[in-house]
């Protein structure tokens, strides 16, 4: 296959084509038990820990269905406005792969749990805010396969390596797959309202619930689906499913980049193959998979080890009188409750901060002070590590604290600001940062005393047009005195100090 | 007591013996691991029986010592206690390898217990061992057991029927007075006629399958053989019952198979409805076994049943669509035996990569049968061609159950004979398949309908002096009217040969 090396800008390839894309998520339900027996899903045990024969696939061995992963799979479905079926099987789907330990994945095919529902995401365009409907094509229950590490190669992938070990903690746990309808927006928009989309379906389940929905753990993955077509035709082209796209960010670069290709193979005459596509973070550029013709028949069938799910109407309502409220309703509230522009909420919802600003809140700082520490070095820290935002040793709680400590005084913004990079250290609680660290603001008159007496016999002319009423100039004398006690002194205080001796 | 006569014995005898302390439950499992040792294979290692694939001697010995410890303890001991069985080694064991026939398994050792292994366990039921089958269940004759075959006990050069022959035969040669079979498509229910004894197929989710090596899961049923019919309902109320780790397991009261054993031995069948369905008989069955079936339906009648003719017009298709929904469902169901994780493992020298290992741990570990098997499911479920071979398969298999459902409102069992002919010559049928296959022609729709049937002997052909077999159909959850059928025919089947059809085998063994 020719390596195309010049790509046509975004721009140039929308004039051309409109791209039609496709996504499909997977998510890890965060149930304590596997999809099909009891082990634990607990991340992080010893490899081949957690395992049973039943989710070793052993001989003779039956999976039996997690009716917790059943009742998630349908709020899931509820809240996506899907229809949830009164009667499906799962299927089993045939193909060899050492991580699969039946070599068949226990999946839903043509009877999913959940289907045709829609739902609406934001994306900001420079006409302001624009909602588009998403449609969903189906959410379908299966259990996760094991992991494979490639050992001995450079990359970490199959080819090159002397050995592979095989960790099968993860197989069976319960996912979802979330498919949607083919998205058809105004060519510009599509990466940013693919991005809207998956960042949309974690606040969701989030907001269920039913997983934590950590995309750099691989408790939400993301497969996207791209195809173009010449601009105003309308039959689709050929499509491409671009595998493992593991950030919000990197949902909209791999969007963006498999337009340009594309683009670029179209205009040079060469027929885009239909085929998964590796995404490289690194390099931002996908590289061909397997070519889908070569290995796509799974040879479904109904998994005859296990009866149809059908589960009660009544049951079903009473499901959907647990759904949260829906985040597009809930952002709004809170936005009207916080005081937020437009801006300063899209930034709380980009940094998927909203959860965390309200739970700051609730534990009683104000609004604007709970924005700035989650969206300043908090999320800096954050991005630096490569971790989460809610990852990276900070609570709600913490936040709370240093903004109670400035309120009373205790702490100034600059010294608050050393409190939560303690914090983010693992230094401890904010308190117990501010004891260790010695922060807390000076206003003990003795020990400021010692210091302005200092400046003042530091600064004689200062002094001299002080005395003479010029107050302009005690600034001069508290900036000295500020920086003799490391910015802890209570500024305000040694004003007045200041003043009473000068003013005798 | 001596062995011979202890070998003898019916369960229901060797219990109560057991209980009332006549003699022990060592002593009775030392007596058959003895006949065991005298049978199953001769001295200089020529052919015998062949029923086991493995013996577990200090197993079965050290759990006779537990019963008997119980019983000097003053515990109350199940009707079974002490009773030696013969398990089918499809079933998984924590202490015993577990082979499904198969070389891809030879030396595996199941880290659990199966849930009627441990049914059999906790009513005090003495595991001898674990017995020969065709690979996976596949075969009517266990000459497609990697291992052997089985011989039949009435005639050492002829096949014990398959798959279940092992238990079949353990059984008919006095080795064990009770065995756990699994039934696909006959593989209880053939081995029991072609050797004179008798094997229930319960319900589908009558018996759990947890920890059978799965055949066909929609198909597969574990259940119990002996060598009569109220010691077959004895262990049929052992292993049956609700088990929340099988999803197709029944959640509903077991039938009292006990109860009807015990009824049905009074002889009087009045008010039974019984159909012959018309389909299953005729050009095609070998005269003798003709013969012994029509006398059977006869004395169905003389016992008080009221006998009609049935029509169940799609069973005729039963045969075809059985052989494209087992092989889907073994296709997918043996493609976990990759050498990746358990049992064999070829050709991983250090160069190989997982993909080659696989195909060659699969080309060496299955056998012909298994592949035959494996090839045609695969092409069957494949995308194109899965509407009209799996897709067409299922919708006769509801037609067949439909045809059962409407028998069933006329009458309150159906019979035929079990297999068109009697054991025939080791060897005869190995190279033509499709013969192979037509042995289940008669038992194939109760594995299709998931209902109740079962075998019982009903004599011996004229023309090769070999057992014919009763097959007897009930309803789904009708289990008991199987029993109630069987003893009343048994009762006097026995009174007219003065004494049990085993009585009249060849006393090859006598060595
Ligand atoms: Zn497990």
């Amino acid at each position: 296959m020719p390596t195309i090396t010049t790509l046509p800008s975004f721009d140039a390839a929308i004039n051309r084509f409109d791209p039609v894309m496709g996504m499909e998520v997977h998510v890890e339900l965060g149930t304590t038990t596997k999809m099909f027996c009891g082990c634990s899903t607990e991340f992080g045990a010893e490899p081949n820990a957690q395992v049973c024969p039943t989710c070793l696939g052993l001989p003779g061995s039956l999976p039996v269905v997690n009716r917790v992963a059943v009742e998630s799979a349908i709020r899931i479905g509820l809240a996506l406005n899907c229809r949830i079926a009164e009667h499906c099987r799962f299927a089993r789907k045939n193909y060899f792969y050492p991580d699969m330990p039946k070599n068949f994945q226990v999946s839903q095919y043509d009877e999913p749990i959940a289907f045709d529902g829609w739902t609406d995401v934001t994306v900001d365009t420079d006409d302001g805010a624009r909602v588009f409907r998403i449609g969903i094509e189906r959410a379908h229950m299966e259990e996760d396969t094991g992991k494979s590490l490639h050992v001995g190669g450079a990359t970490g992938r199959i080819h090159g390596a002397s050995h592979s070990l095989l960790d099968y903690n993860r197989a069976g746990i319960p996912l979802i797959e979330i498919v949607t309808k083919p998205i058809e927006v105004p060519p510009a928009l599509a990466p940013a309202v693919a991005r809207a989309y998956v960042t949309e379906l974690r606040e969701l389940i989030r907001a269920l619930g039913v997983s934590e929905a950590r995309m750099e753990l691989g408790q939400m993955r993301c497969d996207a689906n791209v195809s173009l077509k010449p601009t105003g035709a309308s039959s689709f082209g050929t499509r491409t499913e671009t595998k493992n796209v593991n950030s919000l960010r990197s949902v909209e670069r791999a969007v963006t980049y498999e337009i340009r290709r594309q683009a670029a193979a179209l205009d040079s005459g060469t027929a885009i193959v239909q085929e998964t596509r590796h995404w490289h973070e690194d390099t931002g550029e996908t590289t061909a998979g397997r070519v889908k013709e070569e290995a796509e028949d799974y040879r479904y069938f109904p998994e005859p080890d296990l009866v149809p799910v059908a589960p009660a109407r009544d049951w079903v309502e009473q499901l959907r009188g647990t759904l949260p409220e829906p985040p597009a309703a809930r952002r709004s509230r809170l936005q009207a409750e916080w005081g937020f522009t437009d801006l300063e909420m899209r930034d709380v919802v980009n940094a998927g901060a909203v959860g965390l600003v309200e739970e700051t809140i609730a534990a009683g700082a104000d609004a604007a002070g709970a924005k700035k520490w989650w969206l300043g070095v908090v999320a800096r820290t954050a991005n630096e590590r490569g971790a989460g935002i809610d990852e990276v040793g900070i609570t709600p709680a913490d936040v709370a604290r240093v903004q109670t400590l400035i309120g009373e005084g205790t702490l100034n913004d600059k010294l608050a600001r050393q409190v939560v990079e303690g914090v983010l250290a693992g230094e401890g609680s904010p308190d117990e940062v501010v004891t260790a660290r010695g922060l807390a603001i000076v206003s003990d008159d003795a020990a400021l005393g010692t210091a302005v007496d200092g400046a003042i016999a530091a600064m004689p002319d200062v002094a001299e047009k002080i005395r003479g009423g010029n107050m302009g100039a005690v600034g001069a004398l508290i900036g000295a005195v500020m920086k003799a006690t490391g910015g802890q002194a209570d500024a305000k205080r040694v004003r007045e100090l200041i003043v009473e001796r000068l003013s005798g | 007591m001596s062995a011979p006569e202890l070998t003898r014995r019916t369960a229901a005898e060797l219990a109560a013996l057991v209980a009332s302390g006549e003699t022990s439950a060592v002593e009775v499992t030392r007596a058959h691991l003895d006949r065991v040792a005298a049978v199953d294979t001769t001295a200089d290692g020529g052919p015998g029986v062949h029923a086991f694939l493995h013996v577990a001697a200090e197993e079965a010995l050290a759990a006779a010592a537990e019963v008997d410890a119980q019983r000097a303890a003053g515990e109350r001991l199940g009707p079974l206690a002490g009773v030696p069985l013969a398990l089918k080694d499809v079933i998984t064991t924590a202490d015993m390898p577990t082979t499904a026939g198969s070389r891809i398994l030879e030396g595996w050792r199941p880290p659990y217990d199966a849930t009627v292994a441990r049914a059999l366990r906790a009513a005090g039921l003495v595991i001898l061992g674990k017995t020969n089958l065709d690979e996976f269940a596949m075969g009517s004759s266990t000459e497609n057991s990697a291992f052997g075959p089985t011989r039949n006990p009435w005639d050492l050069t002829r096949i014990p029927g398959g798959s279940g022959g092992g238990s079949a035969a353990a059984l008919a040669s006095f080795q064990a007075p009770l065995a756990i079979g699994t039934d696909t498509g006959g593989s209880i229910r053939q081995p029991a006629a072609v050797t004179g004894t008798v094997g229930v197929k319960p319900t589908y989710g009558g018996v759990s399958r947890y920890g059978l090596i799965a055949c066909a899961s929609s198909l597969d049923q574990a259940g119990p053989c002996a060598r009569n019919v109220l010691d077959t309902a004895l262990l049929h109320s052992v292993i049956a019952g609700h088990d929340p780790l099988d999803s197709t397991s029944i959640d509903q009261p077991v039938p009292d198979v006990v109860g009807a054993a015990r009824r049905g031995a009074d002889g009087d069948l009045s008010g039974l409805r019984v159909g012959v369905v018309k389909e299953l008989g005729g050009e095609g069955y070998q005269p003798g076994v003709e013969a012994r079936f029509h006398e059977a339906v006869e004395l169905l009648g003389k016992l008080g049943a009221d006998v009609v003719e049935v029509s169940c017009p799609h069973f005729e298709y039963a045969l075809p669509a059985y052989y494209l929904i087992l092989p889907s469902e073994v296709s997918s169901n043996l493609a976990r035996f990759d050498a990746m994780r358990y049992g064999l493992r070829v050709g991983d020298d250090g160069t190989r990569s997982a993909e080659e290992v696989m195909t060659m741990t699969r080309g060496a570990g299955f056998g012909a049968e298994a592949k035959r098997r494996i090839i045609l499911g695969t092409y069957a479920l494949s995308s194109g061609y899965y509407d009209a071979y799996y897709g067409q398969a299922q919708k006769v298999r509801t037609l067949v159950a439909r045809d059962f459902a409407a028998a069933f409102e006329q009458v309150d069992v159906l019979v035929s004979p079990t297999t068109p002919t009697t054991a025939f010559p080791l060897g005869e049928k190995v190279d033509d398949p499709l013969a192979m296959y037509k042995n289940d022609l008669c038992t194939i729709p109760s594995n299709l309908a998931g209902n109740a049937s079962a075998s019982f002997p009903c004599g011996l052909a004229d023309e090769d002096g070999l057992p014919v077999g009763l097959h007897v159909m009930a309803p789904v959850l009708g289990d008991d009217r199987l029993y109630r059928v069987g003893a009343a025919v048994e009762q006097a089947l026995v009174a007219e040969w003065g004494g049990p059809l085993l009585d009249q085998a060849p006393a090859w063994e006598t060595s």
